[in-house]
């Protein structure tokens, strides 16, 4: 019990002390989940989208295989981006390893399985009541997918927060790919996995309170926009 | 309306078969410049199948499509449909229509100008920023009819446009109908509604259990049916 009161005490002291160290921690963390939850929407969405309106042979072996890699497990992601980003890998030369970037590979490759698939059910669902409408005003399947992907814009909203969720979350690829180096590679979560081995439990709960706050404060963020999105992006809507 | 006109349209011997059922069996059918041609038969008799069929949304098993003039693509680009139930984006009025007249490559100051015009001339004027889906059924109909009317089509194919309506929100549809008439539009109506048919049709396509049992100028058809079925139907007792 006495570990979760200065757990909290910590949080609060580090948070309001603005210590400068956490704050780094903070904005790293924030800055490479959101890199590459954006990297996954750019390759995601789409992807998601062709997968709901198009139909090729082995369209079901593809949705299966997405699906399966929602649950890919991060340290084994992080393993295969560590060899090929390491000296002798196929990608050594970009020399990204134990650099933000690397980190940012390794989670959009563990979120864009997430957003893919969730963004395909979704868009499936919208396109079996849209199809023949959409399809006797002329749309093309190609041209129906930004209007499906808007039309879904709520749900597909709560498919980009889980894969935000899962970047936010997972320590096991962050830390491979990026060392959990000071002031360099260091995360939330990294921190938190080194602060509970050194014994540092006040710390390491002071910043899984961090977490769990920021990833709180993100939701109800996102709530309020889907709250608010309603009739006002009328004109926006019109576009696209 | 200045182009070159994309009928007469003729369905030459159509059949379709689903779930191992007969639902459109050998129908030919002659529909004729700005006229306004009632396809009329109980429910189930194939009405909405055929429409879908003749518009291009469903392949037939066998027959042909011919639209004097153009070719498939080209001559879809001048025809609109309204569905019983309207199938309307997640946006506002507006936006709806505007969707539907971007589609057809228009800039979007103009589109946008074309979809106040079309939402005036359904009573809509007032709704344009409403989310659509807000609006009654009846209304719901309305901008279906102006999005329809946006791109001006042609042939309009209206799937049992008022099956799902109160009587007076028909009655504001009918008006749309002979409207759309006067203006030298073509219309498909399918309808089990004899009364409904009697006003508004030119021609009358008599549908049976999927086959065309009679065709010919509404006025001899109501006057003199040559089907005992026909006859059944316009004394009210035949229901299936």
């Amino acid at each position: 019990m006495s570990n979760l009161t200065e757990g909290f005490a910590a949080a609060f002291r580090l948070l309001f002390g603005f210590d400068a160290d956490l704050w780094e921690i903070i904005i790293l963390s924030l800055e490479v989940n959101f890199a590459a939850v954006v990297l996954s929407c750019l390759i995601g969405l789409p992807l998601g989208g062709a997968l709901a309106v198009y139909r090729f042979r082995g369209r079901k072996a593809v949705i299966v295989l997405v699906n399966a890699l929602m649950g890919l497990p991060p340290v084994v992601v992080g393993l295969l981006v560590y060899l090929v980003l390491s000296r002798s890998g196929p990608l050594g030369s970009l020399n990204i390893l134990f650099t933000p970037g690397a980190m940012v590979i390794a989670q959009a490759i563990l979120v864009t399985p997430i957003v893919t698939a969730l963004t395909r059910q979704i868009i499936e669902n919208l396109w079996q009541d849209y199809r023949e409408q959409l399809t006797s005003l002329g749309s093309s399947r190609r041209r129906a997918i930004p209007t499906l992907l808007w039309d879904g814009r709520t749900a597909v909203l709560t498919a980009i927060l889980a894969g935000f969720g899962r970047a936010a979350a997972e320590v096991g690829a962050v830390i491979i790919v990026g060392g959990n180096i000071a002031h360099h590679t260091r995360t939330m979560t990294t921190a938190i996995a080194l602060e509970t081995g050194r014994g540092n439990l006040a710390l390491a709960l002071g910043l899984g309170i961090v977490l769990v706050t920021l990833a709180i404060l993100l939701n109800a963020a996102a709530w309020m926009v889907r709250e608010r999105s309603m009739p006002e992006t009328a004109l926006i809507a019109a576009n696209r | 309306m200045e182009a070159p006109s994309i009928l007469p349209l003729a369905l030459e011997n159509i059949s379709l078969r689903h779930d191992g059922q007969q639902i459109l069996d050998r129908i030919n059918m002659l529909v004729a410049r700005r006229r306004t041609t009632v396809v009329l038969g109980p429910n189930g008799a194939g009405k909405s199948m055929l429409l879908k069929v003749a518009h291009g949304l469903i392949e037939p098993d066998s027959g042909a499509v011919r639209w004097s003039g153009l070719p498939g693509a080209a001559a879809h680009a001048r025809q609109a449909m309204v569905f019983q139930k309207p199938v309307l984006l997640n946006r506002s009025v507006l936006a709806n229509i505007v969707h539907a007249v971007r589609l057809q490559g228009v800039a979007r100051a103009k589109a946008v100008h074309r979809a106040h015009t079309a939402l005036d001339y359904v009573g809509l004027g007032d709704m344009a920023v409403r989310p659509a889906r807000s609006l009654s059924g009846g209304e719901q109909q309305r901008l279906s009819f102006a999005r329809a009317w946006a791109r001006d089509p042609e042939v309009l194919f209206l799937d049992e446009p008022t099956a799902s309506l109160d009587p007076a929100a028909s009655w504001s549809i009918e008006q749309i109908i002979v409207e759309l008439r006067r203006e030298g539009r073509t219309a498909i109506l399918s309808t089990h509604d004899l009364a409904m048919a009697r006003r508004l049709a030119d021609d009358l396509v008599f549908l049976h259990r999927g086959r065309a049992l009679e065709a010919g100028s509404a006025e001899q058809l109501f006057a003199d049916p040559k089907t005992p079925e026909l006859a059944a139907f316009l004394k009210g007792e035949l229901h299936w």
